[in-house]
């Protein structure tokens, strides 16, 4: 019997398990650990349409459970992802969630656009939510009518199901994924990180050259676990729910509370086999407690 | 190849002010080809500290299934390493990144190895392989004070070896660098590990034709997919080249890097 197998808007997965955008790469690194075929899905690392360095380092801080990371969207850009990235990555038999950034509504449209039209591209996931960038990023995740009208427009562009990744830094998360259902979402990812700070005793100045960052590991789980409960009741959006989820025991409570898919970030940094060993451990959880598939745990919590 | 795997502790001792010296053992060590490459260890499963903390490697022995890293303890994550016993077991991830090319000195030639403080240990390694395959190693290992100094004898045995303190408590007073102009010091190529301010010193003094360096950084992952470590290529037209000191590196030609 085949527990994890899991039909979302333009994706077939193997299973629900996959890494998360930023914690991958574009998985060649993790390539020489384990064969990508055996994931679920990759959410590729953010793609704009321009190459981006990104911050000047410090990018990265420890926090008790977590980390803070200001990246700001390191990338090669839109033409050396697609011909470089994405044509590497056919050989892996698994679907691309291709995460789309940018710093202005058309940017977001242009991207969305060619990558859409690539083969192993079977979703976008539009990046609303990052909140190491300037100009973009987050400005469009945290008021709805700004994040409706831009999933609008990436819908009109977009060949594959477009999947909005929400922003734990609102208010209201429930008005946010109402506001991107309406846009025409076809799915939702959540959450990406909270804004977090840290400061150095010795210099009395923020630790990150960014000056913030976003908070991601367990730390944040709570956070996200609450937000995948409470979206998951007001939308018939799939939910793919990710923060902090590093055991198999982390996977079923974002299930319970509403996930349909799950998606692992900072946890690969610590252990970059954790992928494949969740999936194993997931599918032998399951057995174990008698569910004969994943989606029956969807939203028990408040079912 | 890259593997993870539960090692053991055969020992640990403090070796100088806060500087360790650890001897791990497990199978993991066969994949370990080269000098300079390094291991990302994680001392515990609490959440803090969360990742993994990159040491160097200073002595490789693969018949004995034992490698030994040299670190000084210094935050959480080096204080629980430090509090580790013979026996216990230490998750290590490994081996990770490119290390010293060997082959770019040749038997008979002379290679300059300079280190500073925890950038010393592995230039241990490298001095061994060096001089298994008949090439002559001079060593200048820089420390900020004589307590906090290690391995002068051990470099010693294997050539000769200048030793530079911030302050004149061992060797000679001054930087690393001091001591290569004062001694006239000249290679075929030189070796060089330590922070980034004495490397681009190091590079600056052209005691060789050709030299490679190895960069220190705080890393996250380690093997090149979350882009901490990132650093600025010395050419770069379009100003977003980069290049991963941990997965690129941590060893490059000198010059290639901008420092």
């Amino acid at each position: 019997m085949n527990r994890l197998a899991l039909e979302l808007p333009g994706l077939s997965l193997k299973n629900p398990v996959m890494p998360a955008s930023g914690c991958f790469g574009f998985g060649r690194e993790f390539s020489q650990l384990f064969d990508l075929s055996t994931l679920g899905s990759i959410m590729i690392k953010a793609t704009t349409e321009e190459p981006r360095y990104g911050n000047a380092t410090p990018r990265v801080a420890e926090t008790p459970g977590g980390m803070l990371n200001a990246i700001g969207l390191q990338n090669p850009g839109l033409e050396k992802v697609i011909a470089n990235e994405l044509d590497w990555l056919k050989q892996f038999d698994v679907p691309i969630i291709a995460n789309v950034a940018g710093s202005q509504t058309e940017d977001y449209v242009q991207v969305a656009k060619e990558i859409s039209k690539v083969d192993n591209v079977h979703a976008l996931e539009l990046n609303i939510s990052c909140p190491n960038v300037k100009t973009g990023g987050i400005a469009f995740g945290t008021i709805p009518e700004t994040a409706k009208e831009l999933t609008k427009q990436v819908k009109n562009v977009s060949e594959v199901p477009v999947y909005v990744k929400l922003s734990p830094n609102v208010t209201n998360i429930v008005e946010m994924a109402k506001a991107v259902e309406d846009g025409g979402a076809d799915g939702i990812t959540m959450i990406n990180t909270l804004i977090g700070m840290r400061i150095d005793l010795k210099t009395g100045k923020p630790v990150l050259s960014n000056r913030t960052g976003g908070l991601s590991g367990p730390a944040v789980k709570p956070v996200a676990v609450r937000m995948v409960y409470e979206v998951s009741q007001q939308t018939n959006l799939p939910i793919i729910g990710m923060g902090g989820i590093s055991t198999v025991e982390d996977i079923i409570e974002f299930a319970l509370a509403g996930a349909d898919a799950f998606a692992v970030g900072t946890a690969n940094f610590v252990n970059p086999f954790i992928c494949p060993e969740l999936i194993a451990e997931l599918d032998a959880y399951l057995e174990q407690h008698n569910v004969d598939h994943i989606s029956e745990l969807k939203g028990r919590s408040w079912k | 190849m890259i593997q993870k795997e539960l090692m053991t502790v055969v020992s640990q001792s403090e070796i100088a002010k806060d500087i360790f010296e650890m001897t791990l053992k497990g199978a993991l060590v066969e994949q370990i080809d080269e000098p300079g490459k390094f291991v990302h260890l994680k001392a515990s499963d609490e959440m803090m500290p969360l990742l993994r903390r990159p040491i160097s490697i200073a002595r490789i022995e693969p018949e004995k299934k034992e490698f030994t890293m040299i670190y000084r303890s210094e935050g959480a994550g080096t204080k629980a390493l430090s509090r580790k016993r013979p026996g216990d077991a230490v998750d290590v991830l490994g081996p990770l990144g490119h290390g010293f090319p060997l082959e770019e000195a040749a038997p008979g030639q002379t290679a300059l190895l300079i280190g500073g403080g925890i950038g010393v240990p592995p230039l241990y390694e490298l001095s061994r392989r060096l001089n298994d395959k008949g090439v002559k190693t001079i060593h200048v290992l820089g420390f900020q004070n004589e307590s906090v100094a290690f391995y002068a004898d051990q470099f010693a045995e294997l050539g000769e070896t200048y030793v530079a303190t911030v302050d004149g408590s061992l060797g000679e007073q001054g930087f690393v660098t001091d001591v290569v102009n004062r001694h006239h010091l000249k290679a075929d190529v030189f070796y060089s590990c330590g922070p980034t301010v004495m490397l681009k010193a190091v590079e600056q003094l052209h005691a060789a034709p050709k030299g490679f360096i190895s960069l220190e950084e705080r890393m996250g992952c380690g093997i090149g997919a979350c882009f901490a470590c990132v650093c600025h290529p010395a050419e770069d037209e379009t100003g977003t080249a980069y290049l991963k000191i941990c997965s690129d590196g941590p060893v490059f030609k000198a010059g290639e890097v901008a420092l």
